[in-house]
């Protein structure tokens, strides 16, 4: 149950079920679709890029409460970042939840609630969907990117 | 005579079939998961396998190992003739009319695509069909796809309803002068309908209309006899039916065989090879090009024939205990919705809950021993047809007890909790 619970914090399963800027931007000067075949789990990331920071991010679409949460506290982080440090969070974001943050997401703030996900090899997929769609959005790619 | 009150599950199997004595041939059930006892309810996706197939294996590897058909001595002549003993078992296990029309193959899988790329591409020109249902699982339709594309062939699809049963009238419609080729599952995996495959049969027969049938969640769960439905190709995988992977069956009626082109080139499939001109061996070898999977198959026979000691009626009827009982259960418990509630089903219980994404069942389950499989199972159209992401699946074996489907239900009431 505890290593469950380390997964399943209550700030995780909040943020499933109430999820902040879970909405489109008209218009968004970036947009991507993060699509993970395995389990079905499909979000779109909007993003307003302003003066090289970004003013304005949303989501929407279905996932896991993981994912789900994930995308959900990652608008909440990176809003008002430059591109630079939205980039520089999602690598520290992906070392903390493969196991391979040193200060087990100490410098990440709320985010650190994501640490559980390294004990479960198969949800990192899940924990990382919708960075992986911010990520194609700011470079600019057109295609759905998948974690397949 | 004990004088020992029988607990209910006791009396439930006190016949021939012994649930708990069978569970002893299949050594790897017998291990903890998280601290509890391994509850395996992934069965459409793989069966473990008895004893008699790891010895098999192992005793062919140990004692016969040599290549097939070719060889003049003892230890080639031993595995040449294992390994074709296992046709005759396969032959016999699906009522074929020949050895030469069981075929081996990787699986289901394959076996499909072959008759694609053989039957498919000399039977199916431009303008054709060919119909499946809606209920497939990829490999029953993505075969088909490639097939269509290349000859500018229609892929059709006959519907079901929201019970997830084939509507019959529809399918029937779609029958037309066009249609070469009907390809439907026996079983589906996502849905555990029961296919009314005589009946297709019997329908796309007056129109002389070749069938195949997907018996890969079939045959681990209801005697099949291929001459009594009078499918014209039946594919099967053995590790659906507790043998090794690698290996399966296409069976196909000997004169759809005959008139076929061969697929894969090699050695064992010719009878003389010159450079201006091969001629191809006899069936079946003409399409088992190359050194085949002997010891997978050796294993498959031994599967086989542990099943056929079981007996599938017995095992029918031990799986259809379990399915109603998992029915009844699950559907009990608030919030549940049960995709797939077709009258006739058997083997799969799949299951979406309120607010709850089957990923999150999935790791929950596991954490407490118990193995489903949450996903789109491979069949994404279903999901779509249900207009759900993915469920959470619990497929039975012949292995499986009333206990562990109590285990599964308490480890759901365990996914409320956790996810409030």
């Amino acid at each position: 149950m505890s290593e469950l619970r380390e997964l399943y914090q209550e700030v995780i399963l909040e943020h499933s079920k109430k999820p902040r800027n879970f909405h489109a931007l008209e218009p968004a000067s970036h947009k991507a679709e993060g699509y993970n075949p395995l389990c079905g789990d499909h979000f779109t990331v909007y993003v307003n890029v302003k003066d090289g920071a970004i003013s304005d991010i949303g989501f929407q679409g279905s996932g896991c409460a993981i994912s789900k949460a994930s995308a959900s506290m990652m608008t909440q982080t990176l809003k008002g970042k430059t591109t630079e440090e939205a980039e520089n969070v999602f690598t520290r974001f992906h070392d903390l939840v493969t196991g391979h943050a040193p200060g087990n997401g100490e410098d990440l703030g709320k985010l650190a609630v994501f640490a559980g996900v390294s004990e479960y090899p198969l949800r990192v997929k899940c924990a990382t969907l919708a960075w992986h769609a911010l990520r194609a959005a700011l470079r600019g790619d057109q295609d759905a990117i998948s974690t397949e | 005579m004990s004088t020992v009150a029988k607990t209910p599950q006791e009396i439930h199997t006190a016949g021939t079939y012994d649930v708990y004595k069978i569970r002893k041939d299949f050594p790897i059930l017998n291990q903890n998961v998280h601290g509890k006892p391994l509850v395996y309810l992934d069965n459409a996706a793989t069966t473990q396998k008895p004893l008699a197939v790891i010895d098999a294996i192992e005793q062919y590897y140990r004692h016969d190992n040599s290549n097939i058909h070719r060889g003049v001595h003892t230890l080639s002549e031993r595995a040449t003739a294992d390994y074709e003993k296992v046709r005759e078992t396969a032959r016999k296990f699906l009522n074929a009319a020949d050895t030469k029309e069981i075929i081996f193959v990787r699986g289901t899988t394959e076996a499909i695509n072959m008759v694609a790329q053989t039957y498919g591409r000399k039977n199916v020109g431009s303008g054709d069909e060919v119909l499946i249902t809606a209920l497939e699982h990829h490999s029953n339709i993505v075969p088909w796809q490639l097939l269509c594309e290349e000859k500018g062939a229609k892929l059709r699809v006959a519907p079901i309803n929201d019970s997830g049963e084939l509507l019959l009238e529809e399918f029937e419609k779609l029958l037309t002068p066009k249609t070469k080729l009907v390809a439907v599952a026996h079983l589906s995996n996502a849905l555990g309908t029961i296919n009314p495959v005589r009946e297709i049969i019997r329908m796309a027969h007056a129109r002389n209309i070749p069938v195949l049938v997907d018996g890969a969640q079939a045959v681990a769960r209801m005697q099949v006899d291929v001459q009594a439905l009078d499918c014209d190709f039946y594919a099967l995988s053995s590790h659906k039916l507790y043998g090794p992977t690698g290996i399966g069956v296409l069976y196909g009626k000997t004169k759809l065989l005959e008139a076929m082109p061969p697929w894969q080139g090699g050695g064992d499939m010719i009878a003389s090879v010159t450079f201006e001109k091969t001629i191809y061996n006899r069936l079946p070898y003409k399409f088992e090009a190359g050194t085949p999977n002997i010891a997978d198959t050796i294993g498959f026979g031994a599967a086989l024939e542990y099943v056929n000691r079981l007996g599938l009626d017995e095992i029918e009827r031990h799986e259809a205990d379990l399915l109603a009982y998992a029915t009844k259960s699950v559907e009990a418990i608030p919030g549940i919705r049960i995709i797939g509630t077709a009258k006739e089903k058997a083997g799969v219980l799949s299951f979406v809950m309120d607010d709850i994404h089957p990923h999150d069942i999935g790791t929950i389950l596991d954490s407490e021993g118990v193995a489903v499989r949450t996903g789109h199972h491979c069949a994404q159209p279903v999901m779509q047809r249900f207009d759900i992401p993915a469920t959470a699946r619990a497929s039975f074996g012949l292995y499986n007890t009333r206990e562990e489907i109590d285990v599964l239900v308490a480890a759901i009431h365990k996914v409320q909790k956790v996810m409030g």
